[in-house]
C-alpha cells in the first residue's frame, strides 16, 4: 500500500506534462487577451488625415458606428504594416470596412504612403502622440480590432492581416452586426 | 590566464550591476521623493507587453517608452499606486502585473511549488516509516534448527571444494 505513495510525485508530473503540453499548443503566446473585447470603443476625439484641399476634421468613437469595421493600427515606420497593406487592399476590394489608426507617425509620410500604395481605408484617424493607441492596448503595430455596427470591440488581431488569419477572421467578422 | 579569469569575472559583475538602471538614459523629474520612489517601485511592478520577460524598468522596447512616459503622467497626476495599476490593466490585461495578482486563478502559481514541495517531504516520511519495523524483524531473526544444519552442510561443501583447489594447484 505504502509503495503507491511512491507513485504520487510520477502522477503528478504527467499531469504537468500533459499541461505543459497543451500550453505548446497555442500558436501565438506572445499575444496577450485582450481586456477590451465587449466593451465599447474608447472615447477619442481626433484629425484625420486629409489631402490637399480638403478640409480638416475631427472624428469621435461615435463616427465608428453603423456598419461593423476592422479598424487597423498602422504606421510607415511599420514594416510589417506595408507588407499587410497589399491584403487590406484586397479585402477593401471585397466591400469590407477598414477604419485606420495612424499611430505615432507623420501624417505627411502617411498620405504619401497612401498616394503610393493606395487607400483601402474608409478614414484615418491620426493618432500622433499614441493615446488612443494607449487607451486600445496597443504595443505593436499592425493591430487590428473587429468592431460591430454599435462601435464595440468584438475582437481583436495581434499582427498582420493575411489570407490565413482571414481563414479564422472571417467568419466572426461576417457574424457581426 | 589568472589575468583572463579576473578580468572576465570583473566584466560579469560590471554588467550585473547595469541591470539595476532604470531606463536608457531617460530623465524623468519629480518634485518630490516620493514620487520619484513611486514612479520607480511601479516601472518594476509593471511587464513591457511586447518584451514579455522585462518590466518597463528594465525595456528598451518602443511599447515600454510609451507606457512609461503614461506612468510618468499619472504619477505627476497624483493618482494612486492602485489607481494606476487598474489603468493598465484595463488597458492590457492582467498580464501586465509583473508579479501576478494573488486570486483563485493564479493559486497553482503561487502556491503550488510550495504544496509539491511539501507532498514529496511527506511522501519521504512515509516511505521511512514504513521500512523501518521489517529491518528490526530482519535483525532480531535468530536461526531455527533446519536453517542452522543448511548452514553446517554449506559450510562443509566450501571447505571441501576449496581443498579440491589446493590440490590442483599443486599438480
Amino acid at each position: 500500500m505504502k509503495r503507491v505513495l511512491l507513485f504520487i510525485p510520477l502522477i503528478i508530473f504527467i499531469g504537468l506534462g500533459w499541461l505543459f503540453f497543451g500550453g505548446l499548443q497555442i500558436e501565438n503566446k506572445d499575444v496577450l487577451p485582450s481586456p477590451l473585447i465587449g466593451k465599447k470603443f474608447p472615447p477619442f476625439e481626433l484629425p484625420i488625415l486629409i489631402k490637399e484641399g480638403e478640409q480638416a476634421k475631427l472624428v469621435n468613437e461615435l463616427d465608428l458606428r453603423g456598419k461593423p469595421a476592422l479598424v487597423n493600427v498602422w504606421a510607415t515606420w511599420c514594416p510589417t504594416c506595408k507588407t499587410e497593406h497589399a491584403f487590406l487592399n484586397q479585402l477593401n476590394a471585397q466591400g469590407v470596412r477598414i477604419i485606420g489608426i495612424n499611430y505615432k507617425d507623420e501624417s505627411e509620410k502617411a498620405i504619401q504612403w497612401l498616394a503610393e500604395l493606395d487607400n483601402p481605408y474608409e478614414f484615418n484617424v491620426i493618432d500622433e502622440e499614441g493615446r488612443l493607441g494607449l487607451d486600445l492596448g496597443v504595443y505593436g503595430a499592425p493591430e487590428t480590432f473587429l468592431i460591430d455596427g454599435e462601435g464595440v470591440i468584438r475582437g481583436k488581431h495581434v499582427g498582420d492581416l493575411n489570407a490565413k488569419v482571414w481563414k479564422t477572421l472571417q467568419p466572426q467578422f461576417e457574424a457581426l452586426k | 590566464m589568472k589575468f583572463l579569469k579576473y578580468t572576465s569575472l570583473l566584466f560579469t559583475l560590471l554588467f550585473a550591476l547595469s541591470a539595476n538602471a532604470v531606463v536608457e538614459g531617460y530623465k524623468y523629474s519629480f518634485d518630490n521623493e516620493i514620487d520619484k520612489r513611486r514612479f520607480e517601485h511601479l516601472a518594476e511592478e509593471l511587464r513591457c507587453p511586447k518584451c514579455q520577460n522585462q518590466n518597463l524598468a528594465d525595456s528598451n522596447a518602443h511599447t515600454a517608452r510609451t507606457l512609461r512616459d503614461k506612468l510618468y503622467e499619472l504619477v505627476k497626476d497624483g493618482r494612486s499606486d492602485m489607481e494606476i495599476m487598474d489603468y493598465m490593466v484595463a488597458r492590457y490585461g492582467d498580464f501586465v502585473r509583473y508579479k501576478p495578482e494573488v486570486k483563485s486563478s493564479t493559486w497553482v502559481l503561487w502556491f503550488g511549488p510550495a504544496v509539491m514541495l511539501l507532498i514529496a517531504i511527506l511522501i519521504v516520511v512515509a516511505l521511512k516509516q514504513s521500512r523501518k519495523p521489517k529491518a528490526d524483524e530482519a535483525n532480531g531473526h535468530e536461526l531455527s534448527a533446519e536453517e542452522l544444519a543448511q548452514l553446517d552442510a554449506l559450510k562443509q561443501q566450501n571447505s571441501q571444494s576449496l581443498s579440491q583447489n589446493e590440490e590442483q594447484d599443486k599438480q
